[in-house]
């Protein structure tokens, strides 16, 4: 199985999120990530959905998808092709004897202290999938109290837009 | 004494209102918008029960002259009747139910007509906006509960979007792949003030059906046909959906391939047509399920490869190129690849595929009798047929075969799930699309009386026959009194075997002829069906003589003033053959027990 970014225009409605999220559990798809949020046109959100499935089932995916009266435009997006981020807070435990070290990891993975208290660190950083699994690797001997993660969102690269076409 | 009725009374003179502009908005309440909405969608009838939030819909209900509402004993019977309506007249049925159990009753006919791909809206009221997630008297998440079973739904929280979500409900139920549409409006919503403007704007930007068929995937097709030796025409409900019975009958008779038609599609080709093989599938005949078997073409119309026409999917006709056409696309390459996929509207497709399929056999013509003597042979040799009760009792197949050969083929069948079911598929000859209505997909017990009566609403001067089991039958027998009391006439005819006969057939089978759970008691005349009928404001009759039953069928069809009831208790034991026995390939059919005619051909 491979993994599979879709970006899914959806009118900006409410229950659009139950019917996406169920849909993929009734037909026995396995939802990676998702995020959802609005788009330049107050009417319409873009969800990001990540899905670990084979080629064919990838189609049913799809092709279910569009079934959805309020899905108006799903585009998969090759990921050599499109810029992928995921958002990562987390909490460290950074007493002074090593503070240092923890941010010197955080300026090496570019990331942002946003937090501070005597006792720990909380760090924001955005990145791909990997870039976020490292950085945490790098983190974890000094003792993570605390981490929350978005969704990945994506976008092709390019001058061309999915959201460009006009609506009918 | 005399009664003066308003009509009589003398009008004082007074000046006409004048009419508004048309178009200009009109005040109203949202239950007001509602029917006008009805009104204006054509809809002539509402299957419903009322309740407490939909209440203000009912009120200007009995003011309407072009809605007629008819009072059902079970949201279910409302459901399968406005299902039962659109099967037969080809139109939008419509079902009405309060909030909470009222709604959640029509939860199984709404996963029916979804299955079947019938176009009916459903409209529920709902509880007041401010007590909406508060878990108030009969309130129920309707729109999430109905969400993995209808085409789509939605809640109306505001009266001025009150035209629209009818207009755009009645738009996706009968568009694209029909399909089941749900409205939920809250009783405050009903209640409250709006401006009515008709006609209102659909704001659907991510329905677009495709009903045009693509042009090179059209003449792909056609050069498959035009060199195919075993060609099957694979036909599904999909062909009378799009009324396409026509066109179809002159694709066949172009190609001269042979025809089968699902359990959805019985009707879409004439059964006496010389071409048409069959129903395929698990209780097909044996000619219908060798010819897709050893087929090297199935061109498959609006059907969707349903595990019960397929059997074992990995060993089902491994020999065939697949074209499947379908107005949905996610129907094609899910069960079986297509070679040739063909996304339209089956009237669109077929009208394009004669001519695509005419230009190639101008140059050639593939030669199909070599293949017509082998179906003739599996005709011959495997016909359809069965065995009279070995204990004197009526044979039900017989009973079946002698409504259909006396009713005829310009009535409408309806059935309900089980082996009388499958019986009234094989055993009644259909001439005519729409003739036969029953639940495919689902498999809803209890569908047979309520849709006949949606069916004889829809077409009163056709005689509507539900062919039922005993035990379907008691599971929403009490719209016999709504068809009583509502003047529809329909005939029900009980096969009463006092058992739930296909369980019993499998527990015979598979289950060492242990009947756990399967012995009803009806033979114990416990309910007695014709004082059960006469109960209900029917005629009730009883058969148990093979000598008796075409005297007793003509008795029937003899009264049109009343629903007629004819219990015939027949024998326990007769089973549905041919059968492809679950989880087992098209290749093992069985004629009748362990005879498995495909398998020992290729055995020798």
């Amino acid at each position: 199985m491979t993994e599979h970014t879709m970006s899914v225009l959806v009118e900006n409605k409410p229950g659009v999120l139950a019917r996406v999220a169920g849909l993929f559990s009734r037909r026995g798809f396995n939802i990676h990530s998702l995020a959802v949020g609005p788009t330049e046109n107050p009417d319409i959100s873009r969800m990001t959905i990540v899905v670990a499935v084979d080629e064919l089932p990838l189609e049913q995916v799809t092709k279910q998808l569009n079934k959805l009266i309020n899905v108006i435009k799903i585009v998969e997006l090759d990921p050599m092709m499109a810029v992928q981020r995921e958002l990562l807070l987390v909490k460290v435990r950074a007493d002074t004897t090593v503070r240092s070290q923890v941010l010197e990891t955080v300026t090496l993975f570019r990331a942002k202290v946003v937090d501070v208290s005597p006792e720990s660190l909380t760090i924001e950083a955005t990145g791909t999938a990997d870039k976020i699994e490292a950085l945490l690797r790098m983190l974890e001997p000094f003792g993570i109290r605390e981490m929350a993660q978005s969704g990945m969102v994506a976008m092709g690269r390019g001058p061309r837009a999915i959201t460009a076409s006009p609506l009918r | 004494m005399t009664t003066v009725t308003p009509k009589d009374m003398p009008i004082p003179a007074q000046l006409p209102k004048p009419a508004p502009p048309v178009g200009a908005p009109v005040r109203m309440t949202g239950a007001q918008a509602l029917v006008r909405s009805l009104e204006a969608l054509g809809c002539e009838a509402v299957f419903g029960i009322p309740g407490g939030t939909i209440l203000p819909a009912y009120d200007p209900l009995l003011d309407s002259t072009k809605v007629r509402h008819v009072l059902v004993r079970h949201e279910q019977g409302a459901g399968h009747a406005a299902t039962g309506y659109a099967q037969a007249t080809g139109r939008v049925g419509v079902c009405m139910a309060t909030s909470g159990p009222g709604a959640t009753n029509l939860v199984t006919p709404l996963a029916d007509a979804h299955m079947d791909s019938v176009p009916v809206v459903a409209i529920t009221g709902q509880q007041s906006r401010a007590l909406i997630g508060t878990d108030a008297f009969q309130e129920a998440d309707i729109t999430g509960i109905t969400m993995p079973v209808t085409k789509h739904n939605m809640l109306v929280k505001d009266p001025g979007e009150i035209p629209r979500a009818i207009a755009e409900a009645f738009h996706l139920a009968s568009t694209g792949r029909p399909g089941p549409v749900l409205v939920d409006i809250p009783k405050d919503v009903l209640q409250e003030q709006m401006s009515f403007v008709w006609p209102p704007e659909l704001q659907l930007p991510g329905y677009r059906p495709t009903t045009r068929p693509h042009g090179k995937q059209i003449r792909e097709a056609a050069r498959l046909i035009a060199t195919a030796r075993r060609p099957v025409l694979y036909v599904g409900g999909g062909v009378i959906k799009a009324r396409a019975t026509p066109a179809l009958r002159e694709l066949a008779e172009l190609t001269g391939a042979p025809v089968v038609t699902t359990l959805m599609a019985r009707g879409a080709f004439p059964d006496s047509h010389p071409q048409h093989v069959g129903m395929p599938g698990m209780h097909g005949t044996v000619a219908a399920v060798a010819a897709m078997q050893r087929s090297d073409l199935l061109i498959t119309l609006g059907a969707r490869f349903d595990d019960r026409v397929t059997g074992q999917l990995s060993s089902f006709a491994p020999d065939a190129a697949v074209v499947h056409a379908d107005i949905d696309p996610a129907e094609i390459s899910k069960n079986r690849r297509a070679d040739v996929p063909i996304v339209g509207d089956c009237a669109e497709v077929i009208s394009e595929l004669i001519i695509a399929v005419a230009a190639e056999f101008q140059s050639s013509q593939p030669d199909l009798a070599p293949w017509w003597q082998q179906l003739h042979n599996w005709q011959e040799t495997f016909p359809l047929g069965y065995d009279r009760p070995t204990d004197g009792m009526l044979s039900p197949q017989f009973v079946i075969e002698r409504i259909g050969a006396l009713v005829g083929p310009d009535a409408i069948y309806t059935a309900g799930v089980g082996q009388h079911q499958m019986w009234a598929a094989q055993f009644i000859r259909y001439e005519k699309p729409g003739s036969w209505i029953n639940s495919g997909g689902l498999g809803t017990m209890g569908f047979a009386v309520p849709a006949a009566m949606g069916a004889k609403l829809g077409r009163p001067d056709v005689a509507v026959w539900a062919i039922d089991g005993d035990g379907s039958f008691q599971m929403t027998n009490q719209e016999l009194a709504t068809c009583a009391i509502e003047n529809i006439p329909i005939k029900v005819a009980v096969i009463n075997n006092g058992s739930l006969g296909m369980v019993r057939q499998w527990q015979t089978l598979f289950y060492s002829e242990r009947y756990s759970q399967t012995d009803l008691g009806t033979h114990s005349r416990i309910p007695d069906f014709v004082k059960l009928g006469e109960a209900l404001g029917c005629v009730g009759l009883r058969c148990e003589a093979e000598a008796d039953v075409d005297k007793i069928i003509t008795q029937a069809m003899e009264i049109d003033d009343q629903p007629v009831v004819i219990d015939f208790v027949v024998g326990k034991d007769a089973q549905v053959w041919p059968m492809v026995a679950a989880g087992t390939g098209n290749s093992h059919i069985m004629s009748a027990r362990n005879i498995r005619p495909l398998f020992d051909e290729d055995g020798s």
